[in-house]
């Protein structure tokens, strides 16, 4: 009883703030304005925002597959790498952007990907494109390079934790039958920490699917993400119907994220057992 | 073996080393650059395309910024003041809930655990857009109290999970120790449990204190129009195409972020971290 009642007023703030909310969302989107059920909110959606509903699914997932890729790289050499110093210097590098909040990023990005920006002036001061060549990154591949670079070292940090708990042995057994590094990291040490490259990415792409500031700077007009869309319904038409039909959209794509992780960590449990 | 593949191996280890390097430098490339293309329009007080620099360097931006009467000074304000009631308000319930997690008999305790983690893994948007027009008729929007609640809402999941691993992570047979010599409940929370426990749940703090210091969508919908926080103040001047207000805004922001980043390891040790979520 003591433990019910000392937990009772976090308990009372998540309901209220949370998933009371919640609940409203969902009512919003399914309510007619005469108060009987009704799908057109949904029907709607789909037809303003189906391109940006698949254009934000596409760059989500290319984010995360890039960040899962990135993620794991840096880790494996983290965890493999032979180099002492390249080892020390990795390590003090790649978490800079660790806690670098995403409205930052945007900003960041913003300038560094410009036409006029940093990344043309040094491409085009190594000779590697000419000038007249040189174009602005601010569509989806600066959504896309703002997330990974953002949510890389998250995921980074996970999975090198992970890696650096393993046992050694079957590890050194491997390097000493001759395996090349690469075949170590993908046979030996990815099955063992997939859990929690699972996780890292299932967390990395809810929270993507929730961020605003970076779309709104870096890719303002359509196609865009679906949050400037919900964004632009409240504050432009204050259509909380279809702006909510847009976000229980997007937790359907988050539940799809969370089903996946689900999935494959039956499959992984089922595989080491 | 080793003999036969030793004097193999000597002479590829240059190119090998010049490889590792060259990754490294794109690596660092990479991560800093965008960084000091911030700093450069920081410090830039004229930049005109298609220049690779800044013609002028100078601090008159800094001074518009730094004005006792400027927007950016007040917004700082705002920003820490609603940071320190978030903690304030998350800590005051995440410490007996993550007490209770870590060390008492719970009924439903894997639900509660499963509610707790929701907050951090759904999509935000449909929470704020809803309790932001509930507020507004309410007329919580607009007000210090509205941000803080909406933080402390996201801000508490953090705690909870952190302060209870960090109970879970100090040794039960202290408190028994402490109860068999006739100390009270409290006695022995106060005394032996907390400052155990108090590493950890200062990390929980400082989680809790950055994430509200960095929150932008929340207060996007629930701050509208009188609660201007750092990152609304930051996103403003970018999106009014004052690049040089916005970057300085940002390395105010940067500061707080990156000394964290730095000392994370000493409040996060690895036996609190390998308690999480048990």
């Amino acid at each position: 009883m003591t433990g019910l009642a000392l937990i009772a007023p976090a308990l009372a703030i998540v309901v209220a703030f949370f998933i009371i909310p919640l609940g409203i969302s969902f009512a919003l989107a399914f309510r007619a304005k005469d108060g009987v059920f009704t799908l057109a909110h949904f029907e709607k959606s789909f037809e303003l925002y189906t391109t940006d509903l698949v254009f934000t699914l596409e760059i989500v997932l290319l984010s995360s597959a890039l960040i899962a890729i990135v993620a794991v790289a840096i880790a494996g050499y983290l965890t493999l790498g032979e180099n002492p110093r390249a080892v020390s210097v990795l390590r003090w590098l790649y978490r800079w952007p660790l806690f670098i909040p995403f409205v930052v990023t945007g900003q960041v990005m913003r300038t560094f990907l410009a036409k006029n920006g940093m990344l043309n002036h040094v491409l085009i001061g190594s000779g590697l494109i000419e000038p007249i060549s040189a174009q602005s990154m601010l569509d989806w591949r600066g959504i896309v390079i703002a997330f990974v670079w953002k949510q890389a070292p998250f995921v980074t940090l996970l999975v090198a934790g992970a890696m650096a708990s393993l046992d050694r042995q079957h590890i050194e057994a491997a390097r000493n039958l001759g395996a090349p590094r690469w075949r170590v990291l993908w046979d030996i040490v990815l099955p063992q920490v997939r859990g929690t490259v699972l996780v890292g990415v299932v967390l990395s792409f809810v929270t993507m699917l929730s961020v605003l500031s970076v779309p709104l700077m870096i890719n303002p007009n359509s196609p865009t993400l679906i949050t400037v869309d919900v964004a632009y319904r409240i504050n432009t038409h204050a259509d909380y119907a279809v702006a909510n039909a847009l976000c229980l959209l997007s937790l359907l794509v988050a539940a799809g994220g969370a089903a996946f992780y689900l999935r494959h960590a039956v499959k992984g449990a089922e595989a080491a057992s | 073996m080793t003999a036969a593949t030793a004097p193999l191996r000597a002479p590829a280890r240059w190119p090998r080393t010049l490889l590792i390097a060259a990754l490294l430098a794109l690596l660092a490339f990479a991560i800093f650059g965008p960084l000091a293309n911030l700093l450069l329009w920081a410090f830039a007080e004229k930049w005109y395309f298609p220049s690779k620099l800044p013609s002028e360097f100078g601090f008159a931006f800094w001074r518009r910024v730094f004005n006792p009467r400027g927007d950016a000074l007040a917004s700082l304000g705002t920003s820490i003041w609603i940071a320190v009631l978030t903690v304030i308000v998350s800590l005051a319930v995440a410490i007996p809930a993550g007490y209770a997690l870590a060390r008492l008999k719970l009924p439903f305790r894997g639900a509660i655990l499963l509610l707790f983690l929701l907050p951090q893994a759904v999509p935000n948007m449909p929470i704020y857009v809803n309790i932001a027009r509930v507020f507004y008729e309410i007329g919580l929007n607009g007000t210090v109290i509205g941000v803080v609640l909406v933080h402390a809402a996201h801000g508490l999941v953090l705690a909870v999970w952190i302060a209870s691993a960090a109970f879970a992570a100090v040794d039960a047979s202290l408190d028994e120790a402490a109860r068999n010599l006739g100390a009270s409940p409290w006695t022995c929370f106060r005394t032996v449990t907390l400052p155990l426990a108090a590493p950890g749940l200062m990390a929980s703090a400082i989680f809790v204190f950055l994430e509200s210091l960095d929150e932008f969508t929340g207060t996007y919908f629930v701050g509208v129009p009188d609660v201007t926080t750092l990152p609304l103040l930051m996103f403003n001047a970018s999106q009014g195409g004052n690049y040089q207000i916005a970057s300085i805004t940002a390395l105010l922001l940067l500061v707080p972020s990156i000394g964290f980043m730095l000392i994370v390891e000493r409040f996060l040790k690895a036996d609190v971290l390998a308690m999480v979520g048990r």
